[in-house]
């Protein structure tokens, strides 16, 4: 107390001076909009999931503690929601990986309409998540009238529904559709910035393609698959556009991800309490898979600079 | 040294290099192929979108028609509302964004210090918060302050989606401006605002474009908080789209002329600023 009073006493008064722009005072208004914007309402978040909360009788609302968090954590139900949400991501990263890589690899060579391809491909990317959803829905997955039903029974096969056989694998193939253009993209730089006599000097060695791709084009494209993993997961674990678009979640909770689940118990069932519970579990769960790829990114960077 | 000696000629040359092409045109072909497979949902909701109800709705596909314009023409009319919302929200977040985000970029970027690491790590790691985790207190808070249902609550939204981009993006121009540039000004005796209007905004420029592009594509596409904010009036494009989900998902032909209304803008933003997407969104970590 006698300390902070004589630290201001002693200190010099401010120059009385034209206001000038610091550079706390240019950052503040940036951190400030988003402390209000995300931290504020997580804190929110946190402090209704602490309470029995629906809208529907607004006025009773008794403090429960972690009751909303245990209800959701030991209905079996839920934890096929979690599954759910983590099969989603990972299945969709894994495709996008694949297929964005050896599309990468086809586009790192010379050939004619190359530019032009290569602009193309980007496409699915940049169509709105709820147009792909629709879109695939009617005009693709339709059991009788989709274009992959037409393609099964023209090749002899029997016209599948899809959605309600294999919707899971099926709301996969969709959002894969719109990520593998990223992973594409990220992973097409990451080859591009390997330097080309590198390689030359690996195939006068004698090296095979598989070596060449294992010891040159791997460690080189290490940072960008990095980069495609960290990206994607985020915003995978977020999907839902998608879902709301396509299968609503269904059939039964077959496609219901934990950013579904939340939308159905806060705005059809007004259950704020459990709603916010599982809102505190997502941020939880999507930060800690966030800060554990983190690491690994800065370990890779790391060694790499030690090289 | 056992290395082959690189001046002889192999004796299997002439067939290598026809085995080569070979190679090169099976390759090419698959990735055309690939391609196609991969452009076809886009392009046949495009040419649906100029066939009549029937023929978009036929089994087996029509492939060759005679493309008409009726569903553009009755489209509009429901679209136009939600055009002028989805360019509110897009282009208002967008200025709101680079109005917070670009000084704050500035001021990272010239007075780089310990803590203004941690402030961009801290900035970039809100954008790891699922909607999900602010989306009830936001209703709620939008219900009392009356912001559901309107353009402001988008633009605000967006403009917390686009702030982080926004400052990563430019402090990562901005460091690219040669540390000495700032210097010589200081001594001439700029003040902070100039060195920040002289120097740092003209020479990001291409920066800035690059990043606004970005920040108006994810605006414009966003759906979670369109669809959890908005009803009607200031519905965007999103919540649009989301309504052939159900009660007009039948007119095939409609909702694929409404979606290559809503997609074409984006296609065209995203195909001319294709080397700078690559920088934005791996939010400069791959160039």
């Amino acid at each position: 107390m006698t300390v902070a009073q004589n630290l201001t006493a002693t200190s010099p008064p401010a120059p009385r001076q034209r206001f000038r722009f610091t550079p706390a005072a240019l950052i503040w208004p940036a951190m400030l909009y988003l402390i209000l914007t995300t931290q504020v309402p997580f804190f929110m978040t946190l402090y209704y999931s602490l309470f029995r909360y629906n809208l529907v009788d607004p006025t009773n609302r008794p403090f429960v503690g972690l009751g909303n968090y245990i209800s959701l954590l030991t209905d079996p139900q839920n934890l096929r929601i979690v599954l759910n949400t983590l099969v989603l991501a990972g299945g969709t990263l894994a495709v996008t990986l694949i297929l964005g890589g050896s599309l990468a690899m086809l586009l790192n060579r010379n050939f004619p309409g190359r530019a032009l391809l290569r602009t193309l491909m980007i496409s699915s990317f940049l169509v709105m998540p709820i147009v792909t959803a629709v879109v695939w829905k009617n005009m693709l997955l339709n059991p009788v009238f989709g274009f992959f039903s037409w393609v099964v029974s023209s090749l002899g096969g029997v016209p599948v529904d899809w959605l309600a056989q294999y919707p899971m694998a099926s709301v996969i193939a969709m959002i894969a559709w719109e990520w593998t253009p990223f992973a594409m993209l990220i992973l097409l730089t990451g080859l591009q910035s390997l330097p080309e006599d590198q390689l030359e000097a690996v195939r006068l060695d004698g090296a095979s393609p598989w070596q060449e791709f294992r010891y040159v084009v791997m460690p080189h494209w290490t940072q960008a698959i990095q980069v495609v993993v960290l990206m994607e997961t985020i915003a995978l674990l977020q999907v839902y556009g998608e879902i709301y678009g396509s299968t609503s979640g269904g059939p039964g909770v077959a496609t219901t991800n934990l950013p579904y689940f939340i939308y159905q118990k806060a705005f059809a069932e007004y259950n704020i309490g459990l709603a916010s519970a599982a809102g505190v579990l997502t941020v939880i769960l999507t930060n800690v898979l966030a800060v554990y790829l983190l690491r690994m990114i800065n370990r890779t960077l790391a060694h790499n600079k030690g090289d | 040294m056992t290395a082959a000696p690189t001046t002889n000629v192999p004796p299997n040359r002439g067939s290598a290099a026809a085995r080569t092409r070979i190679q090169n045109i099976v390759l090419t072909t698959v990735t055309y192929l690939i391609a196609i497979a991969f452009l076809f949902p886009l392009v046949w909701m495009m040419m649906a979108a100029f066939k009549t109800e029937a023929q978009a709705f036929a089994a087996p596909p029509v492939f060759a028609f005679t493309p008409i314009l009726d569903n553009f023409q009755r489209a509009l009319p429901s679209y136009f509302p939600a055009l002028l919302n989805s360019l509110t929200a897009a282009v208002g977040s967008t200025i709101l964004a680079f109005l917070l985000g670009l000084p704050a970029a500035f001021a990272l970027a010239v007075y780089p210090t310990k803590r203004a690491q941690n402030t961009l790590t801290w900035m970039l790691s809100t954008k790891m918060m699922p909607a999900v985790g602010v989306i009830v207190p936001l209703f709620l808070l939008y219900k009392n302050l009356g912001l559901l249902d309107t353009r402001t609550g988008l633009i605000l939204m967006y403009t917390t989606m686009n702030l982080p981009l926004v400052v990563w993006m430019m402090h990562s121009y901005m460091t690219e401006i040669p540390y000495a540039i700032y210097e010589a000004a200081k001594i001439d005796g700029a003040t902070v605002s100039q060195e920040f209007f002289r120097i740092a905004l003209p020479l990001s420029m291409p920066g800035v474009s690059a990043t606004a592009l970005l920040c108006l594509i994810f605006a414009w596409n966003e759906v979670f908080f369109a669809l959890n904010l908005t009803t009607s009036d200031a519905a965007p494009l999103s919540v649009y789209i989301g309504s052939f989900k159900t009660s007009m998902g039948l007119f095939w032909a409609q909702l694929s002329a409404a979606a290559t209304l809503t997609v074409l803008p984006v296609l065209i933003f995203g195909w001319v600023a294709q080397r700078q997407l690559v920088r934005g969104l791996s939010l400069g970590a791959v160039k």
